[in-house]
């Protein structure tokens, strides 16, 4: 009885050690943020466009499968994604939808004739309260979401090629068939 | 060139460290004086060899040859000299290499000081330790080599991290390295211990200088690195029980524990399985607290190395040192005799009474660190264990252990009178509560946990000064007297009263965070900010260039009434090679309180955000570390000496007794 008292520490460690083991096998990356909104009907909202081009609002995006990509022209990874974004649009015929962040008319503007435009529409989220309505962290995040209007996933910061072709289009591919 | 004998050396250090990690261990079993003392040749090799290497990194790094992968990734040739040197710990690989210059450094140390060890303790120590090296050398050449080439040679390095670019955390992580490193040198005589089957008060003469040395570079370590996130990040907190903080905590607690216990042992020659167990628990949370940060397995600022390779070749060596050591305990501990009995009250159980709150504390931080880790692991909620948690669990035991840390060394050894020393008590007892009651009148009934955190503090500091004058008679005996018995008294007596003082001084610190004001405003120029009696001028923000950055630099006046104090000069920098943005505060202390402003982000129109804090008593949370760490300075000048001491008059108690036969 005593023996085994010696042995408690040991045994804590061994149980300590397996689950450390499972964490880093596990293969899940803890800085993943999963959205509370999975599996849940997008927010509501109703955005205005940029000059003479319509907004965008939730109906926009019903019965299809959509991209919905938060970016702002002050944030430098939306730049890095969006060379990746243009791809997207152009080669994989991907709705793409965009949400200006906390930006202002005319520098989306700008940053969009700069870069290119791969977005169907734009809105414009000026005072950022659509961001926080889909509990965006902080620019850029991707939202992909149903034909029925839910989130399925949420992508936090820039995409990268690997992301999209692991888990953007397998996932479209995949919605788009039901 | 340089880069290849570094290399080598490093590959050399391995296979010494091989040797000396079996070949004195196999004398010490044979009883073969020749093959132990390979294990000092062996030490003092691998130090020298790892030495070499390090200097090659660094020599890399200060030249900015970019044809070395890792300098190329971490390093810039426009970056300060300093932080040249620094960066060469400022990345995963680097640091690691200055992990095993440490460990190596140690290793010598016991090598070169421990000749009046019983040989083969000392040859079973080092060969502990050559163990330890060689899985962390092998590391280090397999996933983690910092001299690996780069072709072609990039024109400029990557740059450092913005952030790790300051002077105090340029020194904080080899401070916390020699911690956690340190404590090695005691996990390195526990399994010597075990693996002879004896432990004596010896062996706690030569573990407790250790861990004493161990414990105050940690102390040192941890406080820097808690003054550094309050001046950096720009909100003036300054602990957040972030995971990687707490990795540094955990062996912080236990090493506390241990050094305590260690007493015990030495004195008293009992505890030992106890002792033993924490020697290996302490080294064991360094460890896991390594594996924690370098494994990626969190996520954190601090976890500049996120591979798995990495985690899973950390993750065994978990498994053989804690895994093997805790085996080991399971089979010899048994057998290790207990000496001495003693009463319920007495000094012995008032130092087990603080293992225990310390064990428990050391016990609650694991479990807040890893649940969220855990939940994770099992497919549960993402949660996040912060001050909520902490204030329910770690401070409740804290409060009765610091209770006790004003009685405990006022009791006898075997058997204590706790009446007598609560009697002895009554000047500590009352400076409380004056404290208390004048807390409460000047913040007119301020947050009560906060005020008897005063009390708190008043008693710990009080206390340690009453035991002081205890020993010394101070008052009851006359001054010439008192005088004698002052110099007379021993330096760890004097390191153990300054320690307490210090911890006493930190908890004034900690409670009185709960008085801080705040202002966070919008200032255009001309404005003014108001601040507990204070006010500050805003005149204006400036664009400046650093050696590596762009700052905007604002200028504020700090008035009392209508006396200028200080001009106060808190920054924005922008790093262009990083694209990243870090604050520098400005701070304006009088040592019992501090005056802090951060600059916030421009709304475009010429406005600023600026947040202003007045923090008081908020230096003395780092004052109480340092008067800590040199209280343990103070009884470690004290060791050294008793060490050759009791060496000497053992030898000399020998003699007659040999001619007597």
């Amino acid at each position: 009885m005593r023996r085994a008292l010696y042995l408690l520490p040991m045994l804590l460690f061994l149980a300590l050690a397996g689950y450390f083991t499972l964490a880093l096998t596990s293969g899940r990356d803890p800085s993943v943020l999963p959205s509370a909104l999975i599996d849940k009907p997008a927010p509501t909202f109703a955005l205005a466009g940029l000059d003479g081009a319509p907004g965008l609002d939730r109906a926009a995006l019903a019965g299809q499968v959509t991209l919905v990509n938060f970016f702002a022209s002050w944030c430098v990874p939306c730049r890095v994604e969006q060379p990746l974004l243009l791809r997207l649009a152009r080669d994989k015929a991907v709705s793409l939808y965009g949400i200006a962040y906390k930006d202002k008319p005319e520098d989306t503007e700008g940053y969009l004739k700069e870069l290119g435009d791969p977005y169907r529409r734009i809105g414009l989220d000026e005072s950022g309260e659509v961001g926080i309505d889909f509990g965006v962290y902080g620019v850029p995040e991707t939202y992909v979401i149903d034909k029925s209007g839910r989130i399925r996933l949420r992508h936090v910061g820039p995409l990268t090629a690997e992301d999209v072709e692991q888990k953007i289009l397998p996932l479209l591919q995949e919605l788009g068939r039901s | 060139m340089i880069v290849e004998i570094g290399h080598f050396a490093l590959i050399l250090a391995l296979f010494v460290s091989l040797i000396q990690s079996t070949v004195p261990l196999w004398g010490a079993a044979r009883g073969d004086i020749a093959l132990m003392a390979a294990g000092r040749g062996a030490a003092i090799a691998a130090f020298v060899l790892v030495a070499v290497a390090f200097a090659a990194l660094i020599n890399a790094y200060v030249t900015s040859d970019f044809s070395v992968l890792n300098v190329a990734e971490n390093s810039n040739s426009l970056k300060p000299l300093l932080y040249q040197f620094t960066g060469v710990w400022g990345n995963h690989e680097g640091s690691m290499v200055l992990w095993v210059s440490i460990l190596t450094l140690f290793g010598a140390a016991v090598a070169w000081f421990g000749d009046n060890l019983p040989p083969a303790l000392q040859a079973r120590v080092l060969a502990v330790q050559g163990m330890i090296g060689t899985g962390f050398l092998l590391f280090i050449l397999v996933t983690s080599n910092p001299f690996l080439r780069v072709t072609p040679a990039p024109l400029d390095g990557q740059g450092l991290n913005p952030v790790l670019q300051d002077p105090g955390l340029a020194f904080h992580p080899p401070f916390l390295y020699l911690g956690y490193v340190g404590f090695s040198v005691a996990f390195a005589f526990a399994v010597a211990a075990l693996i002879e089957g004896r432990v004596d008060a010896a062996w706690a003469r030569w573990v407790r200088p250790w861990t004493l040395a161990a414990w105050c570079v940690l102390t040192i370590g941890i406080a820097s690195g808690s003054w550094w996130a309050y001046y950096t990040l720009g909100w003036g907190g300054w602990w957040f029980w972030d995971p990687v903080e707490n990795a540094s905590l955990m062996p912080w607690l236990a090493g506390t524990a241990l050094l305590h216990s260690a007493i015990v042992v030495e004195k008293r020659d009992t505890l030992k399985s106890w002792t033993i167990l924490l020697a290996i628990l302490t080294f064991s949370l360094s460890l896991v607290g390594t594996f924690l940060v370098r494994s990626g397995v969190l996520t954190s600022v601090h976890a500049f190395a996120v591979d798995p390779r990495r985690g899973a070749f950390i993750l065994l060596l978990l498994f053989v040192a804690i895994g093997g050591s805790l085996l080991l305990y399971a089979v010899r501990a048994p057998a290790l005799r207990s000496g001495g009995v003693f009463a319920p009250i007495s000094r012995e159980s008032a130092l087990v009474l603080n293992n225990l709150l310390l064990a428990c504390a050391a016990a609650t931080v694991v479990l807040g660190t890893l649940y969220p880790l855990f939940l994770d692991a099992v497919g549960g909620p993402k949660v996040s264990v912060g001050f909520p948690f902490f204030n329910r669990t770690f401070v409740p035991l804290m409060v009765p252990a610091l209770i006790a840390v004003a009685v405990g060394p006022l009791l006898a050894w075997k058997r204590g009178d706790l009446l007598g020393a609560l009697q002895r008590l009554w000047v500590a007892f009352a400076a409380a509560i004056v404290v208390v009651l004048g807390a409460l009148y000047l913040t007119h009934g301020g947050p009560v946990l906060a005020v008897l955190g005063f009390g708190l503090a008043a008693w710990v500091g009080i206390g340690a000064l009453v035991e002081l004058g205890d020993r010394l008679r101070l008052f009851r005996a006359p001054l010439a007297e008192s005088w004698r018995r002052a110099r007379n008294l021993p330096r760890s007596a004097y390191g153990m009263s300054l320690a307490h003082l210090g911890l006493g001084v930190v908890v004034v610190g900690l409670s009185a965070s709960a008085f801080e004001e705040e202002r966070i405003v919008s200032v255009h120029p001309g404005d003014t900010i108001a601040l507990a009696g204070y006010t500050l001028d805003f005149a204006g923000v400036v664009k400046l260039d650093g050696p590596n950055y762009t700052a905007q630099q604002a200028t504020l006046t700090l008035k009392r009434g209508d006396r200028v104090i200080e001009e106060m000069h808190p920054e924005q920098r922008f790093f262009p090679l990083q694209q990243q943005t870090t604050g520098k505060t400005a701070i304006r202390t009088n040592l019992l309180s501090d005056l802090y402003v951060a600059l916030g982000d421009s709304d475009g129109k010429g406005g600023w955000t600026v947040r202003a804090y007045w923090k008081p008593f908020v230096p003395w949370i780092w004052i109480g570390a340092v008067i800590m760490a040199f209280g343990g300075a103070v009884s470690l000048s004290d060791r050294r000496w008793r060490v050759g001491v009791a060496a000497r008059t053992r030898r000399q108690a020998a003699l007659p007794v040999a001619a007597a036969e």
